[in-house]
Order: C-alpha cells, then sequence, then structure tokens
C-alpha cells in the first residue's frame, strides 16, 4: 500500500497541475467566472481591434453601443433580432437535453419559411388574411417537423448517425429554397425576390415586430414549462443522461426521439414563419441566415435553459450588431462581426472548464513532505 | 468534350478532397471537427495574405519562394485554428459541436474580413487582391501536357497541388490501414477508454490527428484561390465547399482512398449542370442538391447494412475525460 502511495505521489505530484472534478459550485461563482470570460474577451477583441484599424478602445466600445442600442428603431430591430434567435434557441434546446445533435436547424427554419411563403403565394388574395395567418402557421409547423423528423426516424429505426444527417439536411433545404426564390422571383428567374404582400403579420401598436416578440415570448414560457414541469420534458431529460436507465424504467427512448424531433423541427418552422411572415415579407436561400448555427450555441452556452437563452442570445445579437456599426463607421468588411462573435464564444466556452473542474497546482514533493 | 468534363471535375473535387482527408484523420482520432470551413478559409486567406506581401515587395518574383511562402502561411494558419479547436475541446473538455461551429463562423469572418480589408490594411494603391503572377506558378502544367491530347488533358494538366492532394490521400490512407500509428489512431477513435488503457496517449493523438488534418484541410482552401480561381480572392467565393468536404467523409465511409473517386464525383455532379443544354438557373440549384442527397443515401445505406468497418469511429464527438469512465 506504501509502494502504490509512492509510486501515486510521484506520478501525479511532479506534474505542475492536476484537475479536479468540481462536486457542485455556487451559482454566484459560476456567473463570476462566466463574467470574468467575456470580459477578457472583450480586451482580446479591443487589442485586436486596436492593432488591426488604431482607434481608441473606449470610442471603439462606445460605437459598439451606438450601433446596438442607439436609437429606438436599432432597439426594436435588437430585440426582433433577439427574438428570432431566441426562437431557433428554444427550438434546438429539447433535442440537445435529449442528447441528440440536431444541427440542422437551419434547413428546418428554411422549410418552415418555404412553406409559409408558398402559402402566401397561392392562397394568398383568394382567402382574408384571419383565415390565411393560422393557415401559414399550421403547414410552417408541419413542414418543419417533418424535416425534423426524417433524421429522427433514420436515427432511431437504423441508428444512422444524426448530426451528420441533419447537418446534410440544411443543404438540401438551402437548395430547394434557392430553386423556389428564382422560380418565384419577378421577373421569373431574375434572383429578386418577389414580395410577399398576402398574410403579413399584423402591425400592434405601431411597432412591426412587436408580434414577432410576443410570440416568441410565449414559446419561452410554454418551453420553460414543458421542459421543467411536464412529464414529457422529464422523460427528455432521462433520456438524455442515460438512453440505459431510460429503457429500465420503461422510457420508450424511439417514441420520446421521434416526438422531440417533432417538436424541435415545429419551433423551427415557427421561426421561419415568423421570418418570412412577419419580419422579411420575403424568402432567400439566406432567409435564415446562419441563425440555425448560431442558436446550437447560444443554446448550449445557456444550459439548455430558456430563461438563460434570452440573455446569451440577447449578448450574440448585440455584439453582431454593435461590431457591425464599428465595421461600417470605420469601413472594414462587415465580417468583423463574425470575428468578435467567434472570439467572444471561444472564452465562454473555455470559462466553462473552470466552473466543471478545479486546477490545484501541485507543491513539489520535498515541500510536500515537509 | 468528356476529356474537359473530367478535367474539370477533378479541379472542382481538389479542394473537397483536401478537406475530406483532412476531416477523416481528425475524426479517425474521435474529433467531428464540423470547423473544417472555417479552417479551409483560414487556410486561404493565411496563403493570400503571405503570397500579396511578397508580390508587394518584390518586383521580380522568384518561383519556389512565390510557391513556398504562401504555402508555409497556409499551413501555419490552418493549424493554428486547429490547435483552437483541440485546445477547447481536449483540454478544455468543451463541447466539440459547439466549438467546431464557433470556429467556423470565426474561420469565415477572418477569411472574409481579411479578404475584403487587406490592401485597406497594408497601405496600398492597387485596386484588389490579384495574384495573377503567383497563381500562374501554381498552375504550372507537367511538361508535354498539352501535346499528348485526352491523356494529357486528364491526367497530367494540373497544378502540382492536385497531385499533392491526391498523393496526401493516399499516404493518408496507408497510415490509417497498414500502420502502428494508424492503429493507435484508430483506437482512440474506436474506444479511447481501451487505448488510454493499453498505454496510448489519448491526449497526443488527438492534438497531432487534429491539427495535421487542419494544415491538410487549409491546403484546400489554398488550391481554391491560387489555382481553381487563379489567384483572385472574392468573399464567399469559396461557398459551401467546406460543408461538402464533411459530406465526402460520409460519402467516402472513412476511407481517404474512396474520398479520391468521390471527389472526382461530386465535382462531376458540380458541373454537369453546364453541360445540359436549355437549363434554367433554378434547375441548376437543385442539381447542387445532389452531393447532399447522395451523402444522405450512403449515410442510411450504411447504417442499415451495419458494418462495423463502415461505419463512423464510434466514439467520434464524444469526449473523453479519464476521471469519467
Amino acid at each position: 500500500m506504501k509502494k502504490l502511495n509512492d509510486f501515486m505521489v510521484k506520478t501525479f505530484c511532479n506534474a505542475p497541475c492536476h484537475i479536479a472534478k468540481r462536486d457542485d459550485i455556487v451559482w454566484w461563482k459560476a456567473w463570476i467566472i462566466r463574467i470574468v470570460s467575456v470580459l477578457l474577451a472583450l480586451i482580446v477583441c479591443g487589442v485586436i481591434t486596436v492593432a488591426l484599424t488604431k482607434l481608441n478602445p473606449i470610442k471603439m466600445y462606445i460605437t459598439m453601443f451606438e450601433g446596438a442600442v442607439g436609437t429606438s428603431r436599432l432597439v426594436w430591430n435588437l430585440f426582433q433580432n433577439t427574438a428570432i434567435l431566441l426562437c431557433i434557441s428554444l427550438a434546438v434546446t429539447p433535442a440537445f437535453k435529449m442528447r441528440f445533435w440536431n444541427i440542422g436547424a437551419e434547413g428546418q427554419v428554411l422549410i418552415g419559411g418555404l412553406a409559409t411563403a408558398a402559402c402566401m403565394i397561392f392562397l394568398g388574395g383568394r382567402l382574408p388574411n384571419p383565415v390565411l395567418i393560422p393557415i401559414m402557421l399550421v403547414v410552417s409547423i408541419v413542414a418543419g417537423s417533418i424535416w425534423g423528423l426524417v433524421p429522427a426516424y433514420f436515427k432511431t429505426k437504423f441508428n444512422s448517425n444524426e448530426t451528420l444527417f441533419t447537418l446534410m439536411m440544411n443543404y438540401i433545404a438551402i437548395q430547394i429554397v434557392a430553386y423556389f426564390t428564382l422560380e418565384w422571383s419577378v421577373p421569373k428567374g431574375s434572383g429578386t425576390p418577389r414580395t410577399l404582400e398576402f398574410g403579413q403579420l399584423p402591425t400592434l401598436l405601431d411597432q412591426k415586430y412587436l408580434i414577432n416578440i410576443l410570440i416568441v415570448a410565449v414559446i419561452t414560457i410554454i418551453m420553460y414549462i414543458y421542459l421543467k414541469y411536464s412529464k414529457q420534458g422529464y422523460e427528455i431529460s432521462v433520456v438524455g443522461e442515460s438512453e440505459k436507465t431510460a429503457k429500465y424504467v420503461g422510457i420508450n427512448v424511439k417514441k420520446v426521439v421521434l416526438r422531440t424531433m417533432a417538436i424541435s423541427g415545429a419551433i423551427c418552422g415557427i421561426a421561419g414563419f415568423l421570418l418570412v411572415a412577419g419580419t422579411d415579407h420575403s424568402l432567400k436561400s439566406d432567409t435564415a441566415g446562419g441563425r440555425g448555427f448560431t442558436a446550437i450555441m447560444v443554446s448550449w452556452l445557456a444550459k439548455f435553459h430558456p430563461v438563460f437563452m434570452i440573455v446569451t442570445s440577447l449578448l450574440i445579437v448585440f455584439l453582431e450588431k454593435g461590431a457591425s456599426k464599428i465595421s461600417e463607421v470605420y469601413r472594414l468588411n462587415s465580417s468583423f462581426s463574425d470575428i468578435i462573435t467567434g472570439i467572444i464564444i471561444f472564452f465562454i466556452i473555455g470559462s466553462e472548464f473552470f466552473i466543471n473542474y478545479k486546477v490545484k497546482f501541485n507543491k513539489k514533493e520535498k515541500e510536500a513532505k515537509v | 468534350m468528356i476529356a474537359t468534363i473530367i478535367q474539370r471535375a477533378v479541379m472542382q473535387g481538389t479542394p473537397l478532397l483536401f478537406g475530406s482527408t483532412g476531416e477523416i484523420l481528425t475524426e479517425k482520432s474521435g474529433n467531428l471537427n464540423l470547423g473544417i470551413p472555417g479552417i479551409m478559409y483560414v487556410g486561404a486567406i493565411s496563403g493570400v495574405a503571405g503570397s500579396f506581401l511578397y508580390e508587394q515587395a518584390v518586383t521580380t518574383l522568384n518561383p519556389f519562394l512565390a510557391v513556398f511562402i504562401p504555402l508555409i502561411c497556409s499551413l501555419i494558419g490552418s493549424t493554428l485554428m486547429g490547435l483552437i479547436y483541440c485546445f477547447l475541446t481536449v483540454t478544455l473538455r468543451a463541447n466539440q459541436n459547439v466549438t467546431g461551429l464557433a470556429l467556423t463562423t470565426f474561420g469565415i469572418g477572418v477569411g472574409n474580413f481579411f479578404g475584403g480589408s487587406l490592401i485597406k490594411l497594408v497601405d496600398t494603391d492597387v485596386p484588389s487582391i490579384s495574384l495573377s503572377a503567383t497563381s500562374t506558378i501554381f498552375k504550372t502544367q507537367l511538361p508535354f501536357a498539352d501535346k499528348l491530347g485526352w491523356f494529357g488533358d486528364i491526367f497530367l494538366s494540373y497544378g502540382f497541388l492536385v497531385y499533392v492532394a491526391i498523393i496526401v490521400a493516399l499516404i493518408s490512407s496507408h497510415v490509417l490501414k497498414k500502420t502502428r500509428t494508424g492503429l493507435h489512431l484508430r483506437a482512440v477513435g474506436e474506444s479511447p477508454e481501451t487505448a488510454d488503457a493499453a498505454g496510448i496517449s489519448v491526449t497526443k493523438h488527438k492534438y497531432l490527428a487534429t491539427c495535421i488534418g487542419s494544415a491538410i484541410a487549409g491546403l484546400g482552401g489554398l488550391y481554391y484561390v491560387m489555382d481553381y480561381a487563379n489567384g483572385v480572392w472574392s468573399n464567399n467565393g469559396f461557398g459551401d465547399r467546406g460543408w461538402l468536404s464533411i459530406a465526402l467523409v460520409i460519402f467516402s465511409m472513412w476511407r481517404p482512398s474512396i474520398s479520391i473517386f468521390g471527389s472526382i464525383l461530386f465535382g462531376f455532379l458540380y458541373v454537369i449542370p453546364t453541360y445540359i443544354p436549355d437549363i434554367t438557373v433554378s434547375t441548376k440549384k437543385l442539381f447542387e442538391m445532389l452531393p447532399y442527397v447522395v451523402t444522405i443515401l450512403v449515410l442510411v445505406i450504411t447504417s442499415i447494412r451495419d458494418k462495423k468497418e463502415n461505419q463512423p469511429p464510434a466514439a467520434l464527438g464524444l469526449p473523453y475525460f479519464r476521471e469519467e469512465r
């Protein structure tokens, strides 16, 4: 026993540090770590911006604020973009909680948007808006959930890799939408997307985007309750923690996977509906604009918690808007915001390690003996 | 005409071949690196930046340096991206999908940002980044390429990076199948616990495979700009080729030797619409969908047949922590 002990001391104490899993961390400590990481990231971004543009970093961050919340129009814009990103993040969350890596949100949103646009074109003008809009909503929900169910079916039936399957489904959706955008453009084939006049969502209180924000707020509350208090939400957590446990306690794993992916796809479909009918009033292959991918990061950063997701999606959208203002004012390329977002996400991802693990610095062997 | 089609298919396929060879090495170590599209952008822009600065600095190009500088810059740039991924997923144990997607956002951002503002940052008066001199050197054909008719067109008419891509794929295939290193690497990807117990360093293999894989993938970006696009950088010009490379990995069932043919087939699907008479722009979009449809079919068929050797590595995308065994 002593020999083993000596061996352990020799092998482990000579390393400069070792890592131990934390049992539990007080919530405020976790948040301090997260906030510090965001601050560090902002410093790094500041250094990079100064190195590239030779601007005063404080002035730069002021520009950023102005770009994100400078005028009331910008604030509404910020909320609108946050709402859409939040909606897609909420959509992918139940699947992730189940450890089903649905990275096909981009495609599911586009297919939902395509369904909405199709209704607006073919039924628009023939039906009054109060009848048309619910039909659009239902059709986009169905389309989104079918797009989500296809990979789920093959996962449950043949255990196909869902990450790769959903990823491929995105590009099929993008090309289908690109096809219809060209087919429906006026004049046909020109590539200028048609403005969809019928079936636009109504304007509430003179605010164009208010209805989008309200719908997403409702979805957030429902999703919170669904995941936390419903039986189905509990089943999702059990399947995510351990599929074997779930089988043992009699949960029908296949059914849960299919049901959850249908829900995930359905909410993506709603996001597509909001984008086409409530925001853009047109359909393009970049209508989703990469939000399907950003949403994955948002959901993960918020630890799959619907309320924290409001914070993380607001943060990401704020950074994007702010950084694009910087690039506009100082005539940099608009991709500048992607670099900033990337760096900040790297830091937040990295900070999770310090929340979950403790790094202990080892004393030298001699000191340890004394 | 058939010779031209094959020639164009090979040229379309080469970036994909680089990307998929790199990603196969990475995935064999159990890392599902979804940052490949970003890495390929960074590989391209690093090469462009190196070569741009070199062309600005000298009046006559030394052909060796004109190739060597962008090549080295590209390798360094994409390896650094691989290091970021490894540091976050292996050392800091972050989620692979999230890290990979963040890396793609970041990499595409870096590519487009520097591609769009390199001229402004360097303060020169050239109107756009056009490295035609360097590109001519990259595109130098093998001797006799234009004297041997169709044979020359199909086999000899490419820039050297095309042959590099095929050789790298063949070497990777050999290393994975026939060498001890390859065996260890596959062990790490299939079952890290077992590999660890057998004394194979999981961390070392993951780091090496991912960084080398990223470097190879980055070359795909370099080939695209320097050879295929004649040295002209255009933002988002690289398109979705990064994701197509990941599709090609699945299509070739994690075998670099099959991805050589796969890349030519994907390239063929890419160029075929241009040879169909009276095709509309919109139908062309549907043709661009084909590689992904074919990939899904392969994914489904291999999972139905359920043969062990055609499956993704068993621990693909899963993190490995020794303490949590």
